[in-house]
């Protein structure tokens, strides 16, 4: 839209309305989702239907024939009750068991659980994370973020910095010094590498870098209401300008090769069975716990505004509202999620390197998220899984058909599937209950 | 000269060279060639398999016991320069050029009565002016300071870049003592300096021009798919390779049928390259853009898609490695502009087609019907609906229009760089920066963006090094849209939602 700012208003209006009833709907679905978990937790189910009950007067107005009865909506709750606590517990579950069945399921056995399967769901589980900070700001602020796959890697590379400080005298240079700093004929670590020892001050890096540049980058982004297209392109930018700084050997991180060989992690070896089914758990507890904190925060009034914000900035802005506050609060929120996924991939998948910036990498990020439905919190996960999933079995199985598959992939969602794969699956589910 | 310890050897050719004898020439070649035998003091000349006596030229049998004569690198040194020095004499103008140049490098003081005897000699201006300088070169570490004064003086009217390693090299504190030819030198120096950084300068202008030109086709297609119709295309890089492999194509199809045309080969891949572009844009326009128009970012991810599987589809048919597109000869070579600045024809020739294209698509947009229809949909699509434009219709030839201008720029891009399936990711973003810098749905926004970026970044990478020029740019690009995020030269509109 913001592309053709000569045109007249009457298209653009009329294809506005359009876009707001697609996303009071979407709304009202989350809402509805949001009703049944708490309900769940706290067993306030009368005040959860009438809720429920408004959600479906809601979807109604588009024409959907939907009776809203109160009873009728009441079994359907219990069974999504029964549904949503499901999910959840399912995902403990797999937290939990996963590690035992590959720790002390014997070999050979149906239920052991191979140690390749083990790295490649802890590695859908960072990139699940990073699907889930790009559903908050694309699903439900509508800005779409080509520099997450930044984010990402910085966040990795300040854990990098740590486990390459951690191997000590173990390289291959036997040096103090990490061993592409030997090769470069460096004497001292540079600067950026000061806190690099401590686990703790790496634990605030994490969070900080990430965080910071997010802050400064998307301050002056919005203040200057860059939105839409020109968003995308300028993070674009930032993401190509800031992968030819790491690829620079000058620049301190490894040039080309980035971080590997990594040997322990707090005195702990790192290739030990336990110590990767810990990081497991913990990457799988983080999963969880940033997806709840996301139904915590698109239920608040400032998820609200948010999806005000993504349906109609201007009458936001009219009504009083402030969208740089909000744009930024999530925009940073969103990045930090993204370097603690990338802290979390570094240690399980063992090498950090500039490609993690690569445009298209921060783009696969998106498509994760637009496959699994945008604008529902389960959906980025779902599609993580699914992408991933699919890319490990096609680059083994057919890798000449991969890229024909993933491109197929993004033009088919595009074009069929709006909503994504739980869009699909929610209109299915409507479509029995009709019948 | 062709026996006996290498320092009397040296003399003894010094001595021949300086003689200017006819047949020296051809010995010194043949020395070169190691056809040089000798038995006993007798020295031959062998030739397919002929023997002939080097001293009296008549033919002779080679002796069973003949040996090799052996050349180590510094006699070899010796043997060419002698042989240049003769050859500044020949008739041949050109072998004269070729033959200053040559001693550029290896003259001393023992070549100087040749270099005498040609200067003097010498016709050609230009060649007269070299010998010139070759002598002043030589002069210049002379025992006679009057001497090393006077070549000081005349260097100074150099245009060589060598002759400023030689000044710097006199001008260390212990190669010249007296006090005024120090004086002179310095002058000459600074006078050949001046000189030399307007080439320099000129250079910078010249690569920067030239990356821009490339920027300017890159951009161009994008200003229409995207500054006009709002179009994300993520495959325009891929669209340039189909144009870069439609080159390749046609060279092949050249070089197996028409061998005898193969210089012309260009001419005819210039519309191979734009039709098949425009052909998988219109097709991608019909089954994809179409249902995507007002929906900016879904274009983005759809294009992106559609760029992987043209990617993949290059890598199946051609295979994953670059393809070989060989310069047509009057595109290889350039012309030397000054003596440190060589403008390639080939980035001569992209800079010419950038500006062809441009007016081309200018007078398109502006003067044709074609281009009075894409205005009118792109302001107001329903009225122009209303009016009798098959707006469909005109949408997938502008959206042709503009992947076929992405051939072009592939076509002009196999000129200069590889040419593979991954050809295209390296512009993408760089295009987008230049349509965004100039502003959205401007062409002379499009070329000032694309001049002055490609300028900017040579720039900035005489000054500090490709790959943080780049960076610099890109920062500076991020910077500028958050001031005027409308670009260079936005379209005044009232729009609230601008």
């Amino acid at each position: 839209m913001s592309a053709l700012p000569g045109a007249p208003l009457t298209p653009t209006l009329s294809r506005k309305r359009e876009r707001e009833q697609e996303g009071e709907e979407v709304v009202a679905s989350a809402e509805e989702g949001e009703a049944v978990v708490a309900s769940a937790e706290e067993g306030e189910a009368v005040v959860a239907s009438a809720e429920e009950g408004e959600a479906v007067v809601a979807s109604a107005e588009e024409g959907e024939a939907v009776v809203a009865s109160a009873e009728y909506s009441l079994s359907r709750l219990r069974e999504r009750v029964g549904v949503r606590a499901g999910t959840l517990l399912a995902a403990l579950a797999i937290c939990i068991l996963a590690p035992l069945l590959n720790l002390f399921v014997p070999q050979g056995s149906v239920f052991h659980m191979s140690d390749y399967a083990v790295a490649l769901v802890a590695k859908i589980m960072c990139y699940a994370i990073c699907a889930l900070a790009m559903d908050l700001i694309w699903g439900y602020t509508g800005i779409l973020s080509l520099g997450h796959g930044v984010f990402f890697a910085l966040g990795g590379y300040a854990m990098g910095m740590y486990l390459m400080r951690q191997i000590g005298r173990d390289g291959n240079y036997q040096s103090d010094l990490p061993d592409f700093m030997v090769f470069l004929d460096w004497k001292k670590l540079p600067w950026h590498w000061a806190v690099s020892d401590s686990f703790f001050a790496t634990l605030l890096l994490i969070v900080l870098v990430p965080g910071l540049l997010a802050f400064v980058f998307g301050f002056f982004a919005f203040r200057s209401r860059i939105k839409g297209v020109y968003f995308s392109i300028i993070t674009q930018a930032m993401t190509f300008a800031t992968m030819l700084l790491f690829f620079r050997n000058e620049t301190g991180f490894g040039g080309n090769n980035g971080f590997t060989d990594f040997k322990r992690v707090l005195g702990i070896a790192i290739a030990k069975p336990s110590t990767r089914m810990t990081l497991f758990v913990i990457t799988g507890l983080t999963l969880i716990g940033f997806f709840l904190f996301a139904r915590w925060l698109v239920a608040s009034k400032f998820g609200r505004v948010l999806q005000a914000i993504r349906d109609a900035e201007s009458r936001v802005m009219f009504t009083g509202y402030d969208p740089l506050r909000y744009k930024l609060t999530i925009w940073v929120i969103s990045a930090v999620m993204c370097g603690v996924a990338g802290a979390l991939y570094v240690p399980q998948v063992g090498i950090i390197n500039p490609s993690e910036m690569s445009p298209a990498a921060s783009i696969e990020i998106a498509i994760w998220t637009a496959v699994g439905g945008r604008a529902s919190l389960i959906g980025p996960i779902v599609g993580a899984f699914f992408v991933n999933g699919a890319k490990s079995w096609f680059t083994q199985a057919f890798p000449e058909f991969w890229l024909y598959f993933l491109g197929a992939l993004f033009i088919a969602v595009t074009l069929f599937l709006p909503q994504g794969i739980i869009g699909l699956l929610r209109r299915s589910t409507k479509k029995e209950e009709r019948a | 000269m062709a026996q006996g310890e290498n320092d009397a050897r040296a003399a003894a050719i010094a001595q021949v060279a300086s003689s200017g004898d006819a047949r020296a020439q051809e010995f010194f070649q043949s020395l070169l060639d190691d056809a040089v035998k000798t038995s006993g003091d007798k020295v031959f000349i062998v030739r397919d398999g002929k023997a002939q006596d080097a001293a009296t030229g008549n033919a002779a049998t080679l002796p069973d016991n003949a040996d090799d004569v052996v050349n180590s690198n510094r006699m070899r040194r010796e043997i060419e320069a002698a042989l240049a020095s003769l050859k500044l004499l020949s008739p041949d103008t050109a072998e004269r050029a070729a033959a200053v140049k040559e001693l550029r490098d290896g003259a001393d003081e023992s070549k100087l009565p040749m270099i005498e005897k040609a200067y003097a000699a010498e016709k050609d201006a230009k060649l007269k002016s070299a010998l010139g300088l070759l002598r002043a070169g030589v002069l210049i570490s002379s025992t006679d300071k009057a001497k090393r004064l006077d070549a000081a003086k005349s260097l100074a009217d150099s245009h060589e870049p060598a002759t400023k390693t030689l000044l710097l090299e006199r001008l260390k504190p212990d190669a010249e003592t007296e006090a005024d030819v120090r004086a002179q030198l310095q002058m000459a120096l600074s006078a050949l300096e001046s000189r030399l950084a307007w080439g320099e300068r000129l250079g910078v202008v010249f690569t920067g021009a030239s990356l821009g030109s490339i920027l300017l086709l890159v951009a161009l297609g994008l200003a229409i798919t995207y500054g006009l119709m709002g179009v994300i295309n993520m495959a325009h890089g891929e669209l340039m390779m189909i144009g870069a492999y439609a080159t390749y194509m046609v060279q092949n199809i050249f070089k197996a049928y028409v061998p005898g045309f193969f210089d012309f080969y260009i001419v005819a891949s210039i519309p191979a390259a734009f039709l098949a572009s425009a052909l998988v844009g219109a097709a991608m326009e019909r089954s994809v853009i179409r249902f995507l128009y007002g929906r900016p970012l879904e274009t983005l991810l759809a294009t992106w898609g559609i760029s992987l599987v043209l990617m993949q589809g290059v890598r199946s048919i051609f295979g994953a490695q670059n393809v070989q597109v060989e310069n047509p000869s009057w595109l290889s070579g350039g012309v030397q502009a000054l003596s440190n600045l060589t403008l390639p024809f080939n980035r001569i020739a992209i800079i010419v087609f950038a500006a062809l294209v441009l007016g081309g698509l200018a007078f398109m947009v502006a003067r044709t019907r074609l281009g009075l229809f894409v205005r009118c949909v792109t302001q107001n699509r329903p009225m122009a609906a209303c009016m009798g434009v098959n707006t469909a219709k005109v949408d997938t030839y502008a959206f042709a229009l503009g992947s076929g201008i992405a051939g072009l720029a592939g076509c002009a891009l196999s000129q200069v760089g590889n040419v593979g399936p991954d050809l295209g990711q390296g512009y993408i973003v760089d295009s987008f920066m230049v349509v965004v810098l100039g502003g959205v749905g401007q062409l002379a926004g499009t070329v000032y963006a694309a001049l002055g970026l490609g300028i900017l970044n040579k720039l900035l990478e005489g000054w500090t090094g490709a790959v943080l020029a780049k960076i610099m740019v890109l920062v500076f690009i991020v910077v500028f849209i958050q001031k005027r995020p409308q670009g260079l030269f936005a379209m005044k509109g009232r729009s609230a939602e601008a």
